[in-house]
């Protein structure tokens, strides 16, 4: 008899089982949609604040000082100590190397520069532009192209094997040498393959391939310092602590949350005598945004919440509210309170359910659309939340109805079934 | 039944209290206060729908300037730099500073190359402290010197210049300074290898004026496009330089973020709009009594319509009044949990949640409305 109550009620109500599952069913979609959006945002934004430049700096650990003022450097470009290009790769084989997104070597070097009978002092520097490497099974390309996403190019970037260079747009307009004239770089004749505009101290500087800044220096293999971009976790109490004082469990839970202090000291170890530390600018402030952007969207993901709970629970008392009549009629047959309870909840759970499912997969999609429209990439709702999104959507129908429910059942048959309610 | 007979005794002074109150006006009331519990859960629909919606709204005008002035802490976004390096006329720091006008931090900047006393080389930078520290805040600073002849050291100058942190001679072109170390500057970048003096101190050892001045200058790109042409216009020897590391991040961050809180923003208006109808149209399906009464009583359509609409339209109105007020307190409250600072209540949002809340409760009158009329009276008033 049960069943067929419940049966029959959405037989013959098709309309309003509809529009309740309708309300349920948005509800949860919205719901759902907000929180793969608020699970993901982090990650998002974080790959998005990488175009501000690379967070962590790799130098020698012996190393003498900068003496560079203005992109000029006045340390004698063979002094000091320089770490080995041989164990760059390494930094793919740390415990975060998913989170790490580029690196890009920086080798200077002095040259003068010679066209047309001018002749100028500069600074050349070598690195990556879209080097591809191997690490393992895993292939990946990296360099300045990925890590210093703000330098605009006007022609085209040189290749890493090649012996074409950039030509800094201030040290171009003083040569008067454009896209595709020759230059003369410390006796070698060098094609400019583009002009480069940074807004730094490169656009008075010649950009090179690596290899080629090495064999002006006369030091094969040798690279000054590594810039690399890695996503990293906002700082907190436990990241400023030394790693030395931690004890094992502290330790472990320092070492595997991806803080660019604790990314920093895995690089160090990864790489033989180096010196890896935070670029403060970048890593600290991007912590500050980072904590300030997802903050918002998560209070903005409650206020979805509450939104759609309120949506779900509107649309259940106005269902409940419109059978009046109906349960009257139950209860003048006999049927107790928790009889006519129970009807009622056992319809509110069906369309909880069907509605929550439906939701879910309709919020995925939406999910989906939010990230491929403004973050170019995916944003993917994990399968495992379906039972937890399920479980707040009956919740919430239950809720929403129990108030409507209760009325229902306390009132009197009578001035129910004459309609003066 | 003591609340039946207390309603007439209500009715019964209100008449003798106003007896020129219109009828129109009279049901209207009547109605709301009858039906206490639907009026009331629409009225509370409406409500929270309204605020929700301010709260967004509000949000999302803001949000752009609270998250700018994050960004400002990455530093400078405009350098002033003389032509051809040299240095900048004494006179450039005081003209910028009267261009940007209080409109962000600016610091003066100078460097040399100096010598240890063992011959090592070292840069040596003047600035002024009190103003490098509003413009650099992610400079961890052990202690900002405060006396003359301080120096701030860089954590990778430290071993070089003084490794027992005693007092410590430079030389540059001949002429020497004696400092103390009043504090080291660590930053992972090329200022850990620099020694800082304050200007007075610099210019007066070496006769060298400053040859960079960095802005951070508030305010949107237009403002800052605006700032660095004004400090061209005042300084015109001088070359003005955005730094797009900075002004492209910032623009790619606020961008993506304000896209997802326009999304989030949609979704939620249109949920809660959607409850609002949901609520309304029960409330007012549920009246068809009183509907076909008046019907029959011989109400023309057009006195019906605007009878259920004044009545939406003035919840709609109640809703969106005292929403807006709930929401401008949830926007400042997120305001001070999220970013420190409360949003400022945008009186402009509150014409638009008035108009939607209208839309949204008239087109739930409506709808019913337009149903009902096709039946006839006597069906409805027979319970069916």
């Amino acid at each position: 008899m049960f069943a067929r109550l419940v049966y029959e009620s959405f037989r013959r109500q098709k309309r309003r089982k509809l529009l309740a599952g309708a309300a349920i069913t948005l509800g949860v979609t919205v719901a759902t949609a907000m929180i793969a959006v608020a699970t993901d945002i982090g990650d998002k934004i974080n790959r998005e604040l990488r175009t501000i430049g690379a967070n962590l700096l790799i130098t020698p650990q012996e190393d003498t000082l900068d003496v560079e003022i203005g992109g000029v450097n006045l340390k004698p470009p063979s002094d000091g100590a320089f770490l080995k290009e041989a164990d760059l790769p390494q930094i793919k084989g740390t415990f975060w190397h998913n989170n790490i997104t580029g690196f890009a070597p920086m080798l200077p070097v002095n040259v003068t520069v010679e066209r047309d009978g001018r002749r100028l002092d500069a600074s050349l520097l070598g690195t990556y532009f879209t080097k591809r490497f191997a690490y393992g099974k895993e292939e990946f390309t990296t360099g300045v192209r990925s890590t210093h996403p703000w330098w605009k190019v006007d022609g085209a970037w040189p290749g890493d094997e090649s012996r074409d260079v950039l030509l800094g747009e201030r040290l171009a307009r003083r040569l008067g040498a454009n896209t595709g004239d020759s230059i003369g770089v410390s006796g070698r004749s060098l094609r400019v393959s583009g002009v480069l505009s940074s807004g730094g101290a490169e656009d008075d500087e010649i950009v090179a391939p690596l290899v080629l800044a090495q064999e002006i220096l006369g030091k094969p293999g040798a690279v000054r310092r590594v810039y690399v971009s890695a996503l990293t976790k906002p700082e907190d109490a436990l990241a400023r602590r030394d790693p030395k004082s931690m004890s094992g469990a502290i330790y472990d839970r320092w070492y595997c949350s991806p803080y660019p202090q604790s990314i920093a000291f895995q690089l160090q170890e990864a790489i033989p005598h180096s010196h890896a530390e935070q670029i403060r600018q970048v890593a600290q402030n991007e912590g500050a945004v980072l904590t300030r952007i997802e903050g918002l969207i998560f209070l903005v993901t409650l206020a979805a919440l509450l939104a759609s709970a309120l949506a779900v629970s509107a649309a259940m008392a106005t269902a409940i509210f419109e059978r009046r009549a109906e349960v009257g009629l139950m209860k003048a047959l006999g049927a107790g309170k928790v009889a006519v309870a129970s009807v009622f909840f056992a319809e509110a759970a069906l369309l909880a359910l069907f509605g929550g499912m439906v939701g879910f997969a309709a919020g995925g999609v939406l999910a989906r659309q939010i990230g491929r429209a403004i973050f170019d990439s995916q944003i993917s709702i994990a399968p495992v939340l379906l039972p937890v999104i399920l479980a707040i959507a009956v919740i919430v129908t239950f809720a929403g109805s129990a108030a409507a429910i209760r009325k229902a059942v306390t009132m009197d048959p009578v001035f129910a079934l004459r309609g003066e309610l | 039944m003591s609340g039946l007979s207390q309603s007439a005794q209500e009715v019964a002074a209100g008449r003798a209290a106003s007896p020129h109150t219109s009828m129109f006006l009279r049901m209207l009331v009547r109605a709301a206060v009858l039906r206490r519990g639907r009026a009331g859960s629409a009225l509370l629909a409406m409500i929270v729908a309204a605020a929700v919606t301010t709260a967004m709204l509000n949000l999302y005008v803001d949000v752009q300037a609270k998250l700018r002035r994050e960004f400002r802490n990455y530093g400078a976004n405009i350098v002033v730099v003389a032509k051809d390096g040299a240095s900048l006329p004494p006179e450039a720091f005081a003209q910028v500073e009267s261009a940007v006008a209080g409109r962000g931090v600016i610091a003066p900047f100078a460097m040399v190359v100096a010598r240890t006393i063992d011959g090592q080389p070292v840069v040596v930078a003047g600035t002024d402290f009190e103003r490098v520290r509003q413009l650099n805040r992610w400079w961890s600073v052990s202690n900002w010197p405060s006396a003359s002849h301080q120096a701030l050291v860089g954590m990778r100058a430290l071993p070089v210049v003084s490794p027992k942190s005693q007092g410590f001679q430079l030389a540059f072109q001949g002429r020497e300074i004696q400092l103390t170390p009043g504090g080291t500057v660590q930053t992972g970048a090329a200022e850990d290898s620099r020694v800082y003096l304050s200007m007075a101190d610099f210019v007066s050892w070496t006769g060298v004026q400053p040859s960079t001045i960095e802005v951070a200058a508030n305010g949107s790109p237009e403002d800052v496009s605006a700032i660095m042409a004004q400090i061209q216009k005042t300084v015109p020897e001088a070359e003005v330089r955005p730094v797009r590391q900075i002004m492209e991040g910032e623009a790619r961050v606020l961008g993506k973020t304000r896209a997802t809180l326009l999304a989030a923003a949609a979704l939620i208006i249109l949920t809660a709009a959607l409850c609002v109808l949901s609520t309304l149209m029960g409330w007012v399906f549920d009246r068809r009594r009183d509907f076909a009464i008046m019907k029959s009583l011989g109400a023309s359509d057009g006195l019906l319509n605007g009878f259920f609409a004044a009545e939406a339209a003035a919840l709609g109105a109640a809703g969106a009044a005292i929403g807006f007020v709930v929401g401008i307190g949830i926007a400042a409250w997120i305001g001070r949990v999220n970013f420190h600072a409360p949003v400022a209540p945008r009186l402009g949002v509150l014409p638009l949640v008035l108009a939607g809340s209208m839309a949204v409760t008239l087109l739930s009158a409506i709808l019913p409305i337009s149903l009902l009329r096709r039946v006839q009276p006597a069906v409805i008033l027979r319970g069916e």
